[in-house]
């Protein structure tokens, strides 16, 4: 027997809107309805006119990023039942919106290429060279930091971000993190300007919520509060060696 | 033609009453103004002290009044919910390794209130034993 909640959806149509305004439909659902299948049988069978973005439908490719009673949630690891008193959803926070529940992630992504978010080795290594071995340990310096799907629910989460968008932001200094402590780069020197930088570790003040609405329990506070010690290390190491 | 038009949400001065995470984080970072007020009324203290004997007795005769009591109340307690939101995101800052493995949270936040409790039983005996 299913039950109909009361589902709210901030709109807006960009040809027709000056801004956003809020539409309620009412969603018949069961216990295990996400509130991607919610939007889907919206779609489908309420207002086709509704904009959303989503692929996967199981966490990993990071698309249905949206704001549920005001906090980041994946739309298809969110569920209705966890709802009595009604949900009202908007796009991602601290986003552009485009249309709908879809918002504008290129400079997030432009954030996420600029740190350069591959293993730069010196000397290219091939595959005669033999595999790069690493202890548990080393991984263990970055294994987490490599689950981020790029959902963008972290910089939703970051009132620094929402504030001021020329920082950095939680995923893409997690990232940077992630590939200045892998063993097997060589690319630290490369990247450690833009972690130096007032808009890099050095503009995050530990509020802490990013790591809290991590749907694959990725800390990327914890990423940048490390950052700054090596920032910090960075800064001393250049001032006893001028000239470098 | 395109019919791009997007819309950037404002955060407006009121942004950190929208979510319970964030007003508890302002709530945090406010405790640095009563711990600024403390500070200023230590320092007065200090020059009470190289004043002489009966300036120190004014300004500790000062803080006998009901509102510094009060002051001294709140800026306690809102100084050690600032302390103990700092123990909770200590470990997210330390990466400390013994051997093959990695130190535990709750070793380093236990750790963090051990030194806090020993620092707090010496200075209550330097104040009112010795």
């Amino acid at each position: 027997m299913s039950q109909v909640m009361k589902v709210e959806i901030q709109r807006y149509r960009p040809e027709l809107d000056k801004e956003p305004f809020w539409q309620s439909y009412d969603v018949p659902y069961t216990k295990e309805m996400s509130v991607l299948e919610a939007l889907a049988y919206i779609k489908d069978e309420l207002d086709p006119t509704l904009s959303y973005r989503w692929s996967c439908r199981m966490a990993i490719c990071g698309s249905c990023g949206m704001m549920v009673n005001g906090v980041p949630k994946l739309g298809c690891k969110t569920f209705l039942r966890d709802y009595p008193q009604g949900m009202k959803i908007e796009a991602l926070a601290n986003f552009p919106i485009e249309r709908d529940l879809v918002v504008d992630m290129s400079d997030f992504i432009a954030k996420l290429e600029a740190i350069k978010p591959y293993i730069i080795r010196e000397t290219e290594q091939t595959p005669e060279d033999g595999c790069s071995i690493q202890t548990p340990k080393e991984m263990e310096q970055y294994r987490q930091f490599s689950m981020c799907i790029n959902c963008g629910l972290c910089y939703a989460a970051c009132p620094q971000y929402g504030l001021n968008d020329k920082f950095m932001g939680p995923a893409a200094l997690a990232l940077l993190h992630r590939y200045n402590n892998d063993t097997r780069d060589e690319g630290k020197e490369e990247r450690m300007a833009f972690l130096n930088a007032h808009e890099g570790a050095w503009g995050c003040t530990f509020v802490g919520y990013c790591s809290d609405v991590c749907p694959k329990k990725v800390d990327p506070a914890a990423a940048i509060q490390l950052g700054k010690v090596d920032s910090a290390k960075d800064y001393v190491i250049a001032m006893l060696k001028p000239g470098e | 033609m395109s019919k791009r038009k997007p819309y950037v949400r404002k955060m407006g001065s009121t942004w950190w009453t929208k979510n319970n995470f964030h007003t508890m984080y302002i709530v945090r970072e406010l405790s640095s103004l009563v711990i600024l007020a403390y500070s200023v009324i230590l320092l007065f203290g200090l020059n009470a002290l190289r004043g002489g004997e009966a300036a120190f007795d004014a300004w500790f005769a000062g803080l006998t009044n009901p509102l510094a009591i009060v002051f001294h109340v709140i800026t306690l307690l809102w100084t050690l919910y600032h302390a103990t939101t700092w123990f909770s995101l200590a470990p997210k800052a330390a990466n400390l390794w013994i051997g093959e493995k990695r130190v535990a949270d709750n070793v380093i936040t236990g750790s963090l209130y051990a030194v806090l409790g020993g620092v707090t039983v010496i200075g209550l005996l330097i104040a009112f034993v010795l």
